[in-house]
């Protein structure tokens, strides 16, 4: 079905703030990332598949809004050694589509794939990430982020940069 | 660095076996027991598959005909409850032709078929049936079951293996340590442990060793953890301090521990352990006194869970455990979840969210600890010097009154107690 032009801005409008927050991510900008939280931000990654219940059982993380900002302030402390020196970063961002919006929030989602280089060599890691974005001040703000790793059941290497 | 008194050299390319004493001494031990792949094989063969090992816990199959896929070092081993209620624990490969026969992480099965020809088996083990059975004339079906651990038993619901038919019972092995489990036990107003959160499993490029060695190594958090104690109120950071009052403790037979008791008696306070207060989790503080009194529910309460390394893959580490899983020489899983007790659900709730917060690849503190084991691992590759040294606090080892060596909270004092059973085990014949 053809999109009408408000809902093509709407799309543009995720696109580049998808865009802008992967590149505030490869490039470490913490601030500038935690900014475009919201108040009640929740940024969630699941273990042991997609669909488990957070409240219940482990997740590689499950930040609520303070605990975000504690994970900010923990890279400016210089001895966030897993990120001292930071992995050097690049991720693709695709498959951007605008799942629902009712004029204040808008469901979103997209595929990602992020190249990490670090002392211990190359990681190519690739998820699926569901938005919840909401409209503020003529912008938009993170209310939830939810990253669906591939390989989540898997064993893992370290990821403490932001993905 | 004051030399070591010996040769220089590795486990001696040309050695039929590696030779142990000169490999392990009291303050020092060579790099090459975390790089050399040979020496990996032997620990697979002398401590893997024949000591006892922590598989899993009761409460992760609590129904009859569930199961769980777990391991014993690098091999997979489903853990099952038979329809009598019996653990079992069955190595996951087919006697025909080899297949992994159970491919799901857990699920509940009166029976495991494997889908190549059709094999069939009880979850106790035997084969109940094969396909086109007149192939089999004449052969004796009970020879053809799946392979069994040959040593199972279980202590307040932690699951223990060996793959030796002979050996220590397990109350031998666990030794003092079974006190620590007690303890742990204690925990929960009805006394038992529910591992029910599911595990993050968190890979690092580095030898086991290492991991073991860092569990109750109480010299390192002022410094890799420095970045968590700056940015939360947390007061972990006192507790390994060159002023704290804790102690770390080998019990023998690599158990290993940090024993934070006296700095939590020194505070008096009841869950200041946990980093909270009794006003904070009333509802648990209440069951506690119900189940086991005023005087005895505030002393448990004050102490806290263990720190404790049972040897070699089980680290109780207060409100989390560890499941060590070695891959390769230079590869290790860390199998982590939240403590759960039972009957303590506001407990049981903060105990994840700390968990998770802590550990996993992306924790405020095993991220950092998982740097290390890997900066490690490059390091011992390196050729100059090639020992590393384990003599720190060495001159105030001490016993405490059950004769165990006691060290100060930062001393290496378990480290050297790990190297001791090591040595001890890989030179058995």
């Amino acid at each position: 079905m053809a999109m009408t032009p408000e809902q093509r801005d709407t799309l543009e409008d995720v696109t580049q703030f998808l865009y802008r927050e992967a590149r505030l991510q490869d490039e470490h900008e913490y601030d500038a990332w935690e900014a475009l939280w919201t108040e009640d931000g929740v940024y969630w990654v699941p273990a042991n598949g997609d669909d488990t219940d957070p409240e219940k059982v482990m997740s590689i993380i499950y930040d609520n809004r303070s605990r975000i900002r504690l994970r900010v302030q923990q890279f400016h402390t210089g001895k966030r050694f897993s990120q001292t020196p930071q992995s050097r970063l690049r991720r693709l961002v695709s498959n951007i589509e605008v799942l629902a919006d009712d004029g204040h929030e808008i469901r979103a989602a997209c595929n990602v794939m992020v190249f990490e280089t670090k002392l211990r060599g190359d990681v190519l890691w690739a998820a699926r990430t569901d938005y919840t974005l909401r409209r503020h001040d003529g912008d938009l703000r993170m209310a939830y982020k939810k990253v669906m790793l591939v390989n989540n059941a898997e064993a893992l290497y370290s990821m403490s940069f932001l993905i | 660095m004051e030399n070591p008194n010996h040769n220089a050299g590795g486990a001696g390319a040309q050695d039929a076996a590696p030779r142990w004493d000169h490999l392990v001494q009291d303050d020092y031990v060579h790099g090459s027991l975390y790089t050399d792949s040979r020496i990996f094989q032997l620990e697979l063969e002398k401590i893997w598959f024949r000591t006892w090992v922590y598989v899993g816990h009761e409460s992760e199959i609590p129904e009859p005909n569930d199961y769980v896929m777990k391991s014993i070092g690098p091999e997979p081993i489903i853990m099952a409850r038979d329809r009598e209620g019996n653990v079992r624990l069955l190595h996951n490969r087919c006697p025909h032709r080899g297949n992994r026969v159970v491919v799901a992480d857990h699920g509940n099965a009166r029976s495991f078929t494997c889908p190549y020809h059709g094999w069939t088996f009880s979850n106790d083990g035997a084969l109940r049936g094969w396909p086109f059975p007149s192939g089999y004339e004449g052969v004796d079906r009970g020879r053809y079951g799946l392979g069994k651990v040959a040593r199972v038993a279980s202590y307040r619901g932690f699951v223990f293996g060996s793959l030796a038919a002979e050996g220590p019972s397990l109350q031998e092995h666990l030794g003092a340590a079974a006190k620590a489990i007690d303890d742990l036990c204690d925990t929960s107003p009805e006394g038992e442990v529910q591992l029910t959160a599911g595990f993050l499993k968190h890979k690092v490029k580095s030898n086991w060793k290492f991991l073991v060695e860092n569990e109750t190594d109480g010299y390192h958090p002022s410094f890799v953890h420095a970045s968590v104690f700056e940015v939360t109120q947390s007061r972990i950071g006192e507790l390994y301090s060159a002023e704290s009052e804790a102690v770390s403790r080998d019990f023998g037979n690599g158990h290993t521990e940090i024993d934070l008791r006296p700095e939590f008696r020194k505070r008096d306070i009841p869950l200041s352990w946990f980093g909270t207060s009794e006003d904070r989790l009333p509802d648990y503080a209440a069951r506690m006194r119900q189940a086991y009194g005023n005087e005895r529910a505030r002393s448990i309460m004050i102490d806290g869970t263990p720190h404790i390394m049972i040897y070699p893959n089980l680290f109780i580490a207060e409100i989390q455990i560890f499941v060590i899983q070695p891959l390769a020489v230079d590869e290790t899983v860390q199998h982590v979840t939240a403590l759960q007790f039972k009957g303590t659900p506001d407990l049981n709730r903060r105990l994840r969210q700390q968990t998770m917060g802590s550990v996993g690849p992306a924790g405020f503190l095993l991220a950092d600890d998982a740097e290390m084991y890997e900066r490690t691992q490059m390091g011992v590759r390196m050729r100059n010097p090639e020992w590393l040294f384990l003599g720190r606090g060495k001159h105030r080892e001490r016993r405490d009154a059950d004769g165990f060596r006691v060290g100060d909270a930062t001393d290496e004092t378990p480290t050297r107690g790990i190297w001791r059973h090591y040595r001890s085990l890989m030179e058995a014949a």
